[in-house]
């Protein structure tokens, strides 16, 4: 059946089996392979997109249900070359080691963000903790968060201010 | 991992849902917030001819307290628990447990009432609805019914659900306003399902408790509720006697078996640490 999906602001359809889960949609029909394929078994959180806003394990949905919806993967952060300032945040804290884990520790830090701007460390924490990262770079992956969270405040004043 | 093949229906009215499921008579699965039913058909413990997708109905995402008591509509995600700020005082039972489904991700899919068509004896809203009398209304062909939790669940990841019915909402009395619980869960980390779970919820009357509910996660064939504790309970002051003795019967209602998340005995002093704890604690909330 035929699926249309607003993924990272383009409309993409494709023809998929309703079996097909929605990061092999993202990964083999539309060739976006910054979503990873972890554990396959709901427990990593190396699929997290975002489904309108939302972050969601893209490993444990069907293509179909995305139908009609918003999907934004790593590739939609970065705009016209620029680094999405989440991004920034974990280039310049350290916070990626292997880099597996990072597309969905990246989005579900931004939900994170949007959601609460200025989270405490354990906030963050709670807010990261379905998203594993095997090299168990926590300490960076918070500390980016909360580089990111600062850096968005001090634009957001400094827009303010001018 | 790819499921087997099926079949996917999206129906726009639960007329048409219901209409789908007795098509397909006893081989088709409704797909609420899928985070139980995709790992299983992906596993291929799962492999039903069709899936009936119910996201696209209307009115069934309704989280709300009146006269009836409390609604949880068939859609209601566990996000959307952990948020509302409803689920305090007398429904601290479910505010306390919806944080400890699974991990934040999975909780902004995943349904309560799917999580009880589940039916996993580790599942945990199972216990926090049996604490509090919870039934769940199941609408099928013939019109719709009411079933309360004991009778809903008749083993592991088995309901008394027909296959053409669909559970629309879950039901929870109202205890009335001097009423508090809580739900504690032991888990190896987050995500993982839980070694033990214990739901407590007491509605006082006059400063004694009129009504205990204690339930318990991942010790039976299916959520278990402690009767010979809440029987302690019920009528008491709520003193550390009758409380060490309420955590004793909760322990001896037990059937844990040992697994790699801890041998029966261990998991058996869980259930008293955290029953008496769980007392202890709504005990003081309510002071």
């Amino acid at each position: 059946m035929k699926v249309t999906v607003t993924v990272n602001g383009q409309e993409r359809s494709a023809e998929v089996e309703p079996r097909l889960l929605l990061v092999h949609l993202l990964r083999e029909k539309l060739r976006l392979t910054g979503t990873h394929v972890g554990c396959d078994t709901t427990s990593c959180g190396a699929c997290t997109v975002l489904l309108d806003g939302t972050p969601v394990k893209s490993c444990t949905m069907f293509a179909v249900q995305a139908e009609g919806r918003e999907v934004t993967t790593v590739e939609g952060l970065a705009a016209a070359g620029t680094l999405h300032p989440i991004q920034e945040g974990f280039k310049e804290e350290h916070g990626l080691q292997c880099g597996f884990c990072t597309p969905g520790m990246l989005l579900a830090s931004k939900a994170l963000l949007e959601e609460n701007p200025d989270p405490t460390e354990e906030e963050i924490r709670w807010a990261l903790s379905g998203n594993l990262c095997r090299c168990t770079g926590y300490q960076n992956i918070v500390n980016a968060v909360q580089w990111t969270a600062r850096k968005l405040q001090s634009d957001s004043a400094a827009t303010g201010a001018s | 991992m790819y499921p087997a093949s099926f079949e996917y229906v999206a129906p726009a009215t639960l007329e048409e849902a219901l209409e789908t499921l007795g098509r397909y008579e006893d081989d088709a699965k409704v797909l609420a917030g899928g985070q139980s039913l995709i790992p299983l058909m992906k596993l291929r413990f799962a492999a039903p001819r069709a899936v009936v997708d119910i996201n696209r109905l209307p009115g069934l995402d309704t989280l709300a307290a009146g006269d009836g008591g409390l609604r949880i509509g068939a859609l209601v995600r566990h996000k959307t628990c952990e948020k509302s700020e409803l689920l305090g005082g007398r429904w601290g039972t479910l505010g306390a447990a919806a944080p400890l489904i699974s991990d934040p991700i999975i909780r902004n899919l995943g349904t309560v009432c799917g999580s009880l068509a589940h039916a996993d004896p580790q599942g945990d809203w199972g216990s926090a609805l049996l604490a509090m009398d919870a039934e769940v209304v199941a609408r099928g062909p013939d019109g719709s019914r009411t079933i309360p939790l004991p009778e809903l669940f008749e083993g592991p990841f088995v309901t008394s659900l027909a296959p053409t019915e669909i559970i629309t909402e879950a039901r929870v009395p109202d205890p009335g306003p001097a009423a508090g619980g809580t739900y504690l869960k032991l888990e190896r980390k987050v995500g993982d399902f839980a070694t033990v779970g214990v739901a407590v919820h007491l509605a006082m009357d006059d400063g004694r408790v009129g009504k205990a509910g204690i339930a318990l996660t991942a010790v039976g064939p299916t959520n278990l509720r402690a009767t010979a504790a809440e029987e302690a309970l019920a009528g008491s002051d709520l003193s550390d006697e009758v409380i060490a003795e309420a955590a004793r019967l909760a322990a001896e209602a037990a059937q844990p078996y040992s697994d790699t998340r801890g041998t029966a005995d261990y998991k058996r002093t869980v259930v008293r640490v955290f029953t008496e704890r769980g007392l202890r604690t709504v005990r003081e909330g309510m002071a």
